[in-house]
């Protein structure tokens, strides 16, 4: 009763709820980016090794951003995060050149995950403070977004370290979730 | 209400086991919604942890399913249900796979959470971590264990101690943080606030921290001493099981360097009036103990007031303490029961104590410290007693009754008469009836002037017994024992009443005792008589009894007919087969079937045992099974060691004397001949003759660890040297070890050397060395020394590093030598004395022993350097006299000759006198035997 309360108080003020799943290859920078959205304050992280989850409240919307560690033995492991995920964050570093085709494959598999089906999709093409990065533009014909067809999607570029572009990611994602429901 | 609803509350109200597929659905339902409702996700995982203590578990994938859904309940911060994830992942990560994915949100927790998940969040670490992932931990384990709060610091040095295995280099780093953790009395944060209740902290955190030192620095025997005298000084430790570690570290520490011993005692006597009584126990069990194998390194007061505390102890209302001091009291009076008969009023007493457990340990200990004169008193006590106990009880009485019947054969009446009386008139198991025969079979074969009356007895039980084994068994005795007998005719009715009256199986057993009367030689008479009642078997219904008749029958016949010792062995069976070697003999045959057993199995390759042989044997491991408890008890008390690093430790203290656990040697000894048989050149050498026990020759704590064996062919020897590289960083190669005679006209020819081509790090192989004797006795010793060539190892690879030419080194160890005992086999006879007067060739040696070392000390090294079995109860020396008379009874391994030893010791305060006195049938193994005692 109390639980049903609640969820109609906070949809007549209008307060949604979204999952998000943030992933990308090791060192990209999710973490930081999590933190960043959390705390507000650039944190120290060793690599992450399983996951972290936190509720981030934007607007009216409270997005429970899961951040999945990117190193090679845990990327099998995203799938039993999938279920119920309502859009996906995948960061890239792009200052990284070289593993630039490595993340397109690891973001074209996610791509063909039923479970994802309706998940929106937002790439953050992070660290672009440092001098060497390439643009979103550049990126997204690296990693082939112009091929998705049945989702929407959207690229950012950013800087987690300064907390650039982060917000409007998330005003992306929250727009979009109100065009799905 | 949904059907869903509907099952669960059915459940709730059933009370019985949840069904496992309903939890299952239910858990991967719940805890994949979003949001999560907390109240209800913790209810399911305590029915999920209630099937998983029951023992339920789930497949691999299920549970990895289960594991991940019940990771994303990390999203919901709410403390309670955090403690229920961690319990759930806890159980999980043993079945689950990918564990390691909850590791980066646990440590967040130890990071920020509340003081009430940390604990759980630290210990589940455990669980998650392998060694690449276990350094990531290492800075919040590390603040974790200096914390205030002592269940956090707890849960750190518990993870901590488990993780040692798992990642020893990162734990190693800790030792500071423990050392400082032992030091830190913490207690609860207390806190002003109205209805808040905190516990008073136990110091618990003391105990887990120095379980934990011990296991960081446990190589360090310095680093153990400062750690003693910095713990045991000021009342450093208020939790009462770290005092009981420190005693047991103590117990450690003098086990490996018994000299310490004697800078302990003050401590040690200071424990002994400690205020807790287990610690009181622990140190009583430490001093207790070591006295057993070094008595001349404890002082006597500090024996006497460890007994004073096991005695008051014994008074105490507590049953655990009252139970405790009596065990080890028990253990005491199985080596050394003079020194406990000051406790026997409160023994006594403790006879009618309501705890069984309690009063039988009690008259178990007082038969132990009884002495000829109040056994028959005791054994009223005990006939009065036994039948209002369970049967577990009277296995343990019959016991102690059987092992006092071998220490005083002169009382073998009353036993007799109390055996028979429980036997008669006992109610009881079979396993009980069994153990009673069995007692009297003891008294039968050891304890010849009780055997007819005895074997009398036993046909009066077989007349209405239920159990078939034992009835089996006494028939067999009965075949055995009875035709020497003075009146053999009495047993042949006995046993053929069973004909008549028994099922197929104890008519079978009869048939083969009663043929075995046939050949008696006291009453020529019955042989007719057997023939004829055999006949009439002959027509008996069962097949397995008629077959056995038919065949007795034409072994009696050709025996009697040509005096043909082939038939007589068949019925009179002079030997048996070692059990273990057959058994392992056939079941290699079975698995290595190559054609479809075409060839026969070779019953000679197993090795065959006289009767005195097994009696030997038999009396060797009755000596040494309270040997072996007590050594256990030394392992016991080692602090959390693990079990294998236990094991060679163990054998080493058994090399020091008799104190063997004669099983594990033996097969110990089986494995290294078949080893050493599998060599081609060896195989030349013709059958093993003997092989001698393993002698260390280096320290146990040096670099190259180095044991000696000693085997002996008909015409040769091969020395056999075990070596272990104790090494971390070095392989050995071409290990090989040179002997050269230390007398220049040798008799001994060497003939070849095995080596071992490669030795690495913590390795242990076997490099061999064999000879050519020309004479049939060589006594000899050899300066030995380990010869080789080093390699450094590279890590990464656990191989040398290519291309590296290493040094050749060497190594001296101890010398080897060939002696007399090696020749010998240790053998039984029932009548020691008669046997002594009976051997021809006598040879008398006196020695006088400088050395300060104790009677006991003595005896166990003259028994090791004998190989002769001690008879009559003489390997133990008792403590309060200063003479002692060793009967030491053997046979030539060569050809079985026998040889027997009188040796008398006086101790004096110029050493220990020494009077060796043997007699032998080979007059040359005689005078070698005893000139070469010491």
């Amino acid at each position: 009763m109390g639980l049903f309360a609640s969820k109609l108080f906070s949809n007549l003020f209008g307060n949604k709820e979204m999952r998000i799943l943030m992933v990308g290859l090791d060192g990209a920078g999710k973490t930081t980016v999590l933190y960043k959205l959390k705390l507000g304050e650039v944190i120290t992280t060793i690599p992450t090794i399983g996951f972290n989850v936190e509720t981030v409240q934007y607007k009216n919307i409270s997005f429970t951003v899961w951040d999945v560690g990117g190193q090679d033995r845990i990327r099998s492991l995203w799938r039993h995060y999938y279920r119920n995920t309502e859009g996906v964050i995948f960061v890239v570093d792009s200052n990284d050149r070289s593993r630039i085709t490595e993340a397109r494959e690891v973001m074209q598999r996610m791509l063909n995950e039923d479970e994802l089906r309706n998940a929106v999709w937002l790439v953050f093409a992070n660290k672009q403070d440092l001098p060497e990065a390439m643009s979103a533009a550049e990126i997204t014909e690296k990693l082939g977004l112009h091929s998705i067809r049945n989702r929407p999607w959207f690229i950012q570029a950013t800087c987690a370290t300064s907390g650039e572009g982060l917000y409007e990611g998330l005003e992306w994602l929250s727009n979009n979730l109100k065009n799905q429901s | 209400m949904s059907t869903h609803t509907y099952k669960k509350f059915e459940n709730s109200e059933a009370g019985e086991l949840p069904d496992k597929m309903t939890i299952y659905q239910d858990c991967m339902s719940e805890f994949n919604e979003s949001p999560i409702n907390a109240k209800r996700c913790r209810l399911l995982i305590s029915r999920l942890l209630r099937l998983l203590a029951q023992g339920e578990t789930f497949p691999e994938n299920e549970a990895t399913a289960l594991f991940f859904s019940i990771s994303k309940l990390f999203q919901h911060q709410n403390d309670s249900l955090r403690q229920a994830v961690y319990l759930a992942i806890k159980e999980l990560s043993g079945i689950s796979q990918d564990v390691l994915m909850a590791t980066s949100s646990i440590m967040k927790d130890i990071q920020n959470g509340s003081d009430l998940v940390k604990p759980n969040a630290i210990r589940s670490l455990t669980a998650v971590l392998d060694e690449s992932t276990a350094f990531s931990a290492e800075r919040l384990l590390k603040s974790a264990l200096v914390n205030k709060h002592p269940s956090i610091s707890s849960a750190a040095l518990c993870t901590s101690y488990n993780l040692l295995p798992i990642a020893e280099v990162t734990v190693k780093r800790f030792a500071n943080e423990t050392q400082e953790a032992v030091a830190d009395l913490k207690s609860f944060p207390h806190r002003n606030l109205v209805g808040d209740y905190y516990p008073n902290s136990t110091f618990i955190s003391q105990y887990h921290a120095l379980g934990l030192l011990y296991q960081l620095k446990k190589n360090d025997k310095m680093a153990l001493l400062k750690l003693i005298r910095q713990f045991s000084s000021n009342n450093a430790l208020k939790n009462q099981l770290a005092k009981i570690e420190l005693v047991k570290l103590v117990s450690e520490l003098v086990t490996r360097d018994n000299q310490l011993f004697s800078d302990f005692q003050p401590l040690l006597m200071e424990w002994l009036s400690n205020k807790y009584e287990s610690v009181q126990l622990e140190t009583a069990k430490l001093v207790t103990n070591f006295a057993a194998h070094h008595s001349r390194l404890v002082s006597s007061e500090l024996i006497a007031s460890a007994i004073t505390t096991l005695q008051s102890l014994l008074t105490v209302p507590r049953v655990s303490a009252k139970f405790a001091a009596l065990r080890i009291l028990n253990r005491i009076s199985m080596v050394s029961p003079e020194r406990i008969v000051v406790c026997n009023p409160e023994l006594e007493s403790l006879i009618n104590d309501p705890n069984r457990n309690i009063s039988t340990y009690a008259i178990t200990t007082l038969l132990k410290t009884g002495t000829a004169k109040n056994i028959a008193s005791l054994i009223s006590t005990i006939t009065k007693f036994i039948h209002d106990v369970s049967d577990d009880f009277k296995i343990i009485i019959i016991d102690a009754v059987r092992s006092l019947s071998l220490n005083f054969p002169n009382e073998w009446k009353t036993v007799l008469q109390f055996l028979i009386d429980v036997l008669k008139n006992g109610e009881g198991g079979f396993k009980f009836k069994n153990n009673v025969v069995e007692a009297l079979i003891d008294l039968v074969t050891f304890i010849p002037q009780a055997k007819e009356m005895a074997l009398e007895n036993l046909c009066d039980f077989i007349e209405d017994c239920e159990f078939n084994e034992i009835l089996v068994r006494i028939l067999h005795l009965l075949g055995k024992e009875g035709p020497s007998t003075s009146n053999p005719s009495l047993y042949v009715r006995h046993i053929y009443n069973r004909v008549v009256l028994e099922n197929s199986i104890i008519r079978s057993a009869a048939v083969i005792a009663l043929s075995k009367f046939a050949l008696t030689k006291n009453d020529p008479s019955l042989s007719d008589s057997i023939v004829s009642l055999l006949r009439r078997i002959a027509n008996d219904p069962d097949d397995e009894v008629r077959d056995r008749a038919t065949i007795a029958l034409k072994f009696i016949e050709s025996a009697k007919r040509d005096q043909d010792t082939e038939s007589r062995k068949f019925i009179l069976s002079t030997y048996s087969f070692d059990f273990a070697s057959l058994e392992s003999k056939l079941s290699s045959y079975i698995s290595s079937n190559t054609d479809s057993f075409k060839t026969p199995f070779d019953v000679t390759s197993v090795r065959r045992l006289s009767d005195g042989d097994i009696k030997a044997l038999d009396l060797k491991r009755k000596q040494g099974k309270f040997l072996k408890g007590t050594l256990e008890g030394s392992a016991e008390s080692t602090p959390g060691i693990a079990e294998e690093e236990m094991l060679p430790e163990r054998l080493d203290n058994s090399y020091v004397g008799p104190s063997v656990d004669e099983h594990e040697l033996d097969m110990l000894s089986t494995k290294y001949a078949e080893e050493l048989m599998a060599i081609d050149q060896v195989k030349d050498f013709g059958a093993l003759v003997n092989s001698s026990k393993i002698v260390p020759l280096t320290e146990p704590e040096a670099e190259f660890v180095v044991r000696g064996v000693k085997h002996l062919f008909k015409d040769n020897v091969v020395f056999q040297f075990n070596i272990t590289n104790t090494l971390t960083d070095t392989a050995l190669e071409g290990v090989s070890v040179t002997c050269t005679p230390e007398l220049e006209a040798s008799s001994l020819q060497e003939l070849f050397t095995i080596s071992i081509d490669q030795l690495l790090p913590s390795a242990e192989a076997a490099c061999y060395v064999a000879f050519k004797k020309t004479e049939e006795i060589v006594m000899e010793s050899f300066l030995a020394n380990l010869m080789f060539t080093t390699k450094e190892i590279n890590p990464e690879t656990n191989e040398p590093f290519a291309g590296d030419e290493g040094f050749q080194d060497e190594y001296d160890i101890d010398s080897i030598s060939l002696n007399a005992g090696d020749y010998i086999k240790s053998s039984y006879v029932g009548d020691f004395a008669t046997a002594f007067d009976g051997l021809p060739n006598e040879e008398v040696a006196v020695f006088n022993i400088k050395e300060n070392i104790s009677l006991q000390e003595l005896v166990d090294r003259l028994v090791v350097n004998t190989s002769c079995l001690p008879l009559e109860d003489t390997q133990y020396a008792p403590s309060d006299s200063n003479s002692h008379t060793v009967k030491l009874f053997g046979k030539s391994a060569l050809k079985g000759s026998k040889v027997a030893l009188i040796i008398r010791l006086i101790k004096t305060s110029k050493g220990i006198a020494m009077k060796a006195q043997g007699r032998a049938e080979d007059a040359v193994l005689c005078s070698d035997l005893v000139n070469g005692l010491m």
